[in-house]
């Protein structure tokens, strides 16, 4: 990016603009791509923070950005991303934008949809030396070393665009000329619109080469002649065309006559440049028919050329692949066997191995060719910090993998996004470091067996094949020696290329190996690498159905990572594993030929299950017709059938469509049956699908219905399983968000249980606890079983924890439990208030608005609340502060809570000295009900002191309340009619409220059924009545 | 037997179908008529004893698909119980049906007799040896080129004698078989694969009365 950028972009004429050239268009859209995919090929280096932002000004809004990654306030936008001093990543006031990482510049270009090729292009028009500015001065650093070859090969990649067309440069061919006569004739015409009048050679005649000028000029590069007539110049132009450009002939007719130098205008690189120059009225309605004749031309032009030197680029791409792969590829080799010689310099029994001759020629030449790079790269190093060189070394010298991955990374830049996409793999199969008995001082006699019989696989013909397969099964393959010494002597190759043959009895013996040993990570990975998941998918259209069961089997082993399950959708092995699940299981007794078609199915279905861990596959199964198949499934009576069928459907669950689909296709019947079976993995299953299945009503219902709630609090028994227990749980939890359910759970004494599991629980479980606790607290009458079996105590100590999730919760839990007085009475013992209070100050949006929605009523029914209140020191400009903040939902809570406070009168004077009128009034512009609501209360109950009715009238706040009572929402109307009886007591804002239209509303509400609006609305009426009549009296005395 | 008519052909299939299992009466005619076919083409004097055995060989390489001459050989003898060095329409039909129908029991059996080249109720190592001879590639380096088989022919004795007394009986055959049962061909393709089963029981099968 630094030469290319510097040299090769097209720059206009005042160098703050980029030309709008093909070649740019090209670059750009190199750069487009590599900086859109920076983020998913280099996840590490995409967040590093560069040395400088890059800023420029957008067309993107704040809407632009949905994505949870960012924090929209208004028009602002803030990543949640943050560098060590918390200075989010991405920061845009419009049309300020402020980007700190590739990683953010990948996701807002992802944002961006229609407007990338501008936003890169204002990106680079803004930050000419983006290089600078990500590394700043000093030389890159080595975490930065990695971005900096991937930027270096971008560069490399952009020059090499760059250089084509700079070549011909200056050389308009015939055929380009031809293709802008053409478009140029069809802008011709006789109406008002058109854009030229006529357009048309000098010379009818075409010689064999294109050119129409006479063979003497065509010496000299000439092409054509051309007289156009435009609508506003005159004379009319005579243009010549030539091989360096196309130019004005002015003396045409002059005394020069034919053999006079033509040249007088300046060059143009074509036609339209020169007409543009020449002609305003072309100009004009060129730039308004931008598209059709701006565009059109320079790609048929590049178009046209390109197909010239299209071939060519495909080939060095090609080959510019083809050698980095084969890099790779060596390198991969060497990785394999040359990892005990990266240990050779440390440990004895490699040695031997050598002395023994038992490295091959062939591993002799690689290993020599490494160390020569290895000392090379040394070299490379010392002339950088010796720091650096240390860091390098001491990587080589530890545990070979690290040091060889940095290593390879060197020296084949390119190969980079293949290590970087395990690097994102899931969390569930995180690449593991290299791992091989270090203390093999001795290689086992197994690992010489295994690579004798592996050798033989190689030379053998069917019949020894499968000797030697059946032998290899022998060994113990659990074990993690046996499994990296297949794959060390190459055997994960052989028994791949295996499946590849017609001999079904080795595929079968293969794939049996395969499936044993894929449970090992590193084996898993280097099966995907081998393209073993793309055969291992065709195998299941084998008739044969052993052989089905068996890929399908491996292929649930290797799908454990991200980029393996890809390959597996990829490659339509999705669709394929759902048609294994097609087998009617129905019957009690199963003839030999359908118990192996169910045994197809439950392969089938732990394939899936594997698969179902990534987005899109959920979404490919469903398509594939995969739900009413796992939901006929769901019926039948083996256990080891329904777990992955289970596992796969809560897997999904995460999907909206699929919770629909458990709910309709009766699959909750079936789910709630096998909380009651004996097998405890299944259990955990069948919870969890109703844990994230119950956040919809019908669903809970259906539970209920279905007699699920009492086997749900019978698991709870189970309080050593603790995944089954968190699934359990939160099942639990959301199932108690219907008050029916609550009921029964009472039934069932689930609370007194749910308490007891209070403490000494892990995190997931205790978030679960917690919030079945909260929803049942909703219930009055739970209140007191809560405190009696002792729960108050372990939920206020909860407080002081730091899981987000976790305290969002149990701030809920405690703020339920606080309505009833006597729990009251012990959460303030315990100082509950004070630690809700201090949550205010959590990060996170959700738990302050929580702990304030919380603080409402320990303020309401604590002892000498307002006492309470003031003993915090600085809680009531902390929460005044809160105001400004740009959740909706903290804003409600703390103006919520600001209305209790208010209640007490020095309070409510302090909190007046915080400026808490002003921050009120601020936000009455909202069109958020819950909020106008809070809003209004609290407005209403900061009224009462000094001179605050007043201040709220000149801060403007009385206009929009009376907006207020035409919400749709009868809550906001309460609040909002007291209110504005409460600021109706200052005469100005009577007029203001009686200009607003206030009274008719007003009149409205004292016809409503609820008493406290019928009389804060009268009230208020009556108060600008009065003030109407006083006027009237000293009026008219 | 090729003049054989209608009647008798009935009376033998009713007959045979009692004796071999797998077949009913009606597949026991189409296999005999579809062996009297064959039978046809030989010389007239050869063909009252059966199939002789390079006609035999023929059917199972060109039929079946198999193609190393030892197994077929072997085949033929198994397939001749009376040694009478041609396969009679009995012998035919009874080892069709482990052919096309076998158990697992009965091919376990059949097997192990196309193994035991001698006779003798063992598999002994030279059998091996002898059956295994070109399964692998030979590699010129080696000392002795015979050094790869004789090892797979350890492993493969290593895995079947169970009753460690260097030779694998049929006990020990049936046994590892039942464990594993890719060991079935353990020392030879000797079976039909699913396919040509098919494609054989399609031919010779089908619509019986036209014949």
């Amino acid at each position: 990016m630094g030469v290319a950028l510097s040299r090769a972009i097209q720059w206009s004429s005042d160098a703050d603009k980029l030309e709008d050239s093909p070649l740019n268009n090209d670059l750009l859209t190199e750069i487009l791509l590599f900086t859109e995919e920076f983020g998913d090929r280099h996840p590490q280096e995409a967040r590093l923070k560069f040395s400088e932002p890059l800023q420029w000004k957008t067309t993107l809004e704040a809407s632009d950005f949905i994505s949870d990654l960012y924090d929209i306030r208004e028009e602002s936008v803030m990543s949640l991303g943050y560098d060590d001093n918390r200075r989010s990543l991405l920061q845009l006031s419009p049309p300020d934008i402020t980007v700190y990482s590739f990683y953010y510049l990948s996701n807002l270009l992802q944002l961006s949809k229609d407007k990338k090729m501008k936003e890169v292009q204002s990106c680079l028009e803004a930050n000419r030396e983006p290089m600078k500015k990500i590394f700043g001065p000093r030389s890159p650093s080595i975490h930065e070393d990695e971005l900096f070859n991937v930027l270096q090969q971008l560069d490399e990649k952009l020059l090499s665009i760059a250089v084509r067309p700079i070549a011909r440069e200056g050389r308009l061919s015939p055929a380009a000329v031809d293709i802008e006569v053409d478009l140029l004739k069809r802008f011709c015409g006789t109406g008002e619109n058109r854009v030229l009048k006529s357009v048309r050679y000098t010379s009818d005649y075409v010689f064999s080469n294109g050119c129409r000028s006479p063979p003497w000029r065509q010496m000299d590069g000439e092409i054509c002649s051309l007289i156009i007539e435009t609508c506003d110049t005159e004379p009319t132009l005579f243009i010549t065309c030539n091989t360096s450009g196309v130019f004005l002939d002015e003396e045409i007719n002059g005394e020069g006559g034919e053999n006079s130098n033509r040249r007088k205008s300046e060059v143009y690189k074509d036609l339209v440049t020169l007409l543009k120059n020449m002609s305003t009225h072309f100009a004009k309605a060129s730039d308004e028919k931008d598209s059709a004749i701006q565009d059109v031309p320079s790609t048929e032009k590049t178009l046209h050329v390109e197909t010239v030197d299209a071939e060519e680029t495909g080939q060095t791409l090609k080959s510019y692949d083809h050698e980095e792969k084969n890099v790779l590829e060596k390198a991969r080799q060497q990785l394999a066997r040359n990892k005990p010689g990266g240990r050779k310099k440390k440990l004895e029994p490699s040695l031997k191995w050598k002395n023994l001759g038992l490295v091959s020629p062939y591993d002799e030449a690689e290993e020599k060719a490494r160390k020569s790079r290895e000392s090379k790269r040394i070299l490379e190093y010392g002339t950088k910090s010796p720091a650096s060189e240390n860091k390098k070394k001491s990587n080589f010298s530890g545990s070979s993998l690290p040091g060889c991955h940095s290593s390879q990374k060197i020296k084949t830049p390119g190969g980079a996004d293949d290590f970087s996409e395990s690097s994102s793999d899931d969390e569930e199969d995180e690449e593991q470091p290299e791992r091989r008995a270090e203390a093999a001082t001795d290689l086992p006699s197994e690992y010489w067996q295994i690579q004798k019989l592996v050798k033989y696989l190689k030379g053998a013909n069917q019949t020894a094949t499968v000797i030697v397969l059946c032998s290899l099964r022998d060994f113990n393959l659990v074990q993690e020696m046996c499994q990296l010494a297949i794959r060390d002597v190459g055997g994960l190759e052989v028994l791949i290329n295996l499946l590849d043959t017609d001999e079904i009895r080795c595929k079968i013996g293969s794939l049996k190996i395969l499936k044993e040993i894929s449970c090992n990570s590193q084996i898993r990975r280097t099966i995907a690498d081998l393209g073993g998941l793309q055969t291992m998918v065709s195998i299941l259209d084998s008739p044969d159905k052993e052989l089905k069961c068996l890929a399908a089997e491996t292929i649930a082993n290797v799908a454990k990572f991200r980029r393996a399950r890809r390959t597996v959708r990829q490659h339509g092995g999705i669709k394929r594993l759902v048609e294994l699940l097609d087998c009617v299981p129905d019957g009690v007794s199963l003839s030999k030929e359908q118990e192996r078609d169910v045994e197809v199915a439950r392969c089938g279905a732990l394939a899936l299950w594997s698969c179902s861990k990534s987005t899109w596959n959920k979404e490919a199964i469903r398509r594939a017709g995969g739900i009413p198949l796992l939901a006929r499934l769901l019926k039948s009576p083996q256990k080891n059938m329904l777990i992955p069928v289970v596992g796969t459907l809560q897997e999904c669950a995460s999907e909206e469509s699929y919770r629909i689909a458990i709910q309709t296709e009766g699959m909750i019947e079936d789910l709630v049956k096998n909380l009651s079976c004996d097998n405890q993995e299944l259990q955990m299953h069948c919870a969890s699908a109703i844990f994230k299945c119950a956040e919809d009503k019908h669903t809970r219902d259906l539970v209920r219905q279905y007699g699920g709630l009492k086997p749900l609090v019978v698991l709870l028994n189970q309080a050593e399983n603790k995944q089954l227990l968190a699934a359990t749980t939160g099942a639990i939890w959301k199932c108690s968000i219907s008050m029916e359910n609550v009921a029964k759970f009472q039934e069932y004494k689930a609370l007194e249980i749910l308490v007891r599991l209070l403490t000494d629980q892990p995190e997931e479980v205790l978030v679960n606890v917690v919030g079945a606790l909260g929803e049942c607290a909703q219930k009055s009458e739970n209140l007191a079983i809560i405190r009696k079996s002792g729960g108050i105590k372990p939920l206020v100590n909860l407080l002081t924890g730091t899981n987000q999730a976790l305290l969002v919760n149990v701030t809920r839990a405690v703020g339920a439990c606080a309505t009833d007085p006597e729990n009251m009475v012990i959460i303030d013992q315990l100082d509950g208030v004070r630690l809700l209070w201090s949550l205010l100050k959590n990060p996170s949006p959700e738990v302050q608005a929580s702990a304030a929605w919380a603080i409402c009523p320990c303020i309401e029914n604590a002892k000498d609340a307002g006492e309470m209140v003031r003993s915090f020191v600085g809680g009531l400009e902390l929460i005044v502060n809160l105001l400004k903040s740009q959740n909706k939902d903290v804003l409600a809570s703390v103006c919520a809570a600001i209305a209790k406070i208010a209640k007490d009168v020095e309070n409510l004077a302090v909190i007046t000295d915080h400026g808490v009128v002003p921050m009120l009034a601020n936000l009455t512009n909202t069109g958020d009900d819950k909020l106008r609501r809070y809003l209004a209360e609290a407005i209403a109950c900061c009224c009462m002191w000094g001179s605050n009715c007043v201040s709220f009238g000149e801060a403007g706040a009385v206009a929009p309340l009376v907006r207020y009572l035409r919400s749709n929402d009868p809550s906001v109307h309460q609040a909002t009619a007291r209110a504005l009886f409460e600021l109706s007591k200052d005469p100005n804002n009577c007029i203001t409220m009686h200009e607003n239209g206030v009274v008719k509303l007003l009149l409205v509400m004292i016809g409503s059924t609820d008493e406290i609006l019928q009389e804060a609305a009268a009230s208020c009426v009556a108060n600008i009545r009065r003030l109407a009549l006083a006027n009237d009296k000293a009026k008219y005395g | 037997m090729s003049a054989m008519n209608r009647k008798l052909i009935q009376n033998l299939a009713e007959t045979l179908c009692k004796q071999v299992k797998h077949f009913d009466k009606a597949e026991a005619e189409c296999l005999i008529r579809q062996f009297s076919g064959l039978l046809g083409e030989q010389a007239e004097r050869r063909a009252a004893h059966g199939l002789d055995r390079v006609r035999f060989r023929n059917i199972l390489h060109n039929t079946f698909g198999m193609t190393d001459d030892v197994m077929m050989d072997r085949v033929f003898r198994v397939f001749d119980k009376d040694n009478d060095t041609y396969v009679s329409v009995k012998e035919w039909v009874e080892g069709l049906s482990v052919f096309l129908r076998g158990t697992l029991d009965e091919k376990i059996k059949f097997c192990f007799d196309v193994y035991d080249l001698n006779g003798d109720g063992y598999i002994s190592r030279e059998e091996m040896i002898q059956m295994l001879k070109d399964s692998l590639i030979r590699q010129p380096v080696e000392e002795d080129p015979d050094e790869g088989i004789k090892d797979v022919v350890d492993i493969a004795l290593k895995k079947m004698d169970y009753d460690h007394d260097g030779k694998v009986s049929y006990s020990d055959f049936e046994k590892t078989v039942i464990d594993e049962n890719l060991l079935l061909e353990a020392f030879g393709n000797c079976l039909p694969d699913a396919k040509r089963i098919l494609l054989f029981e399609q031919h010779a099968f089908r619509e019986p009365h036209e014949h």
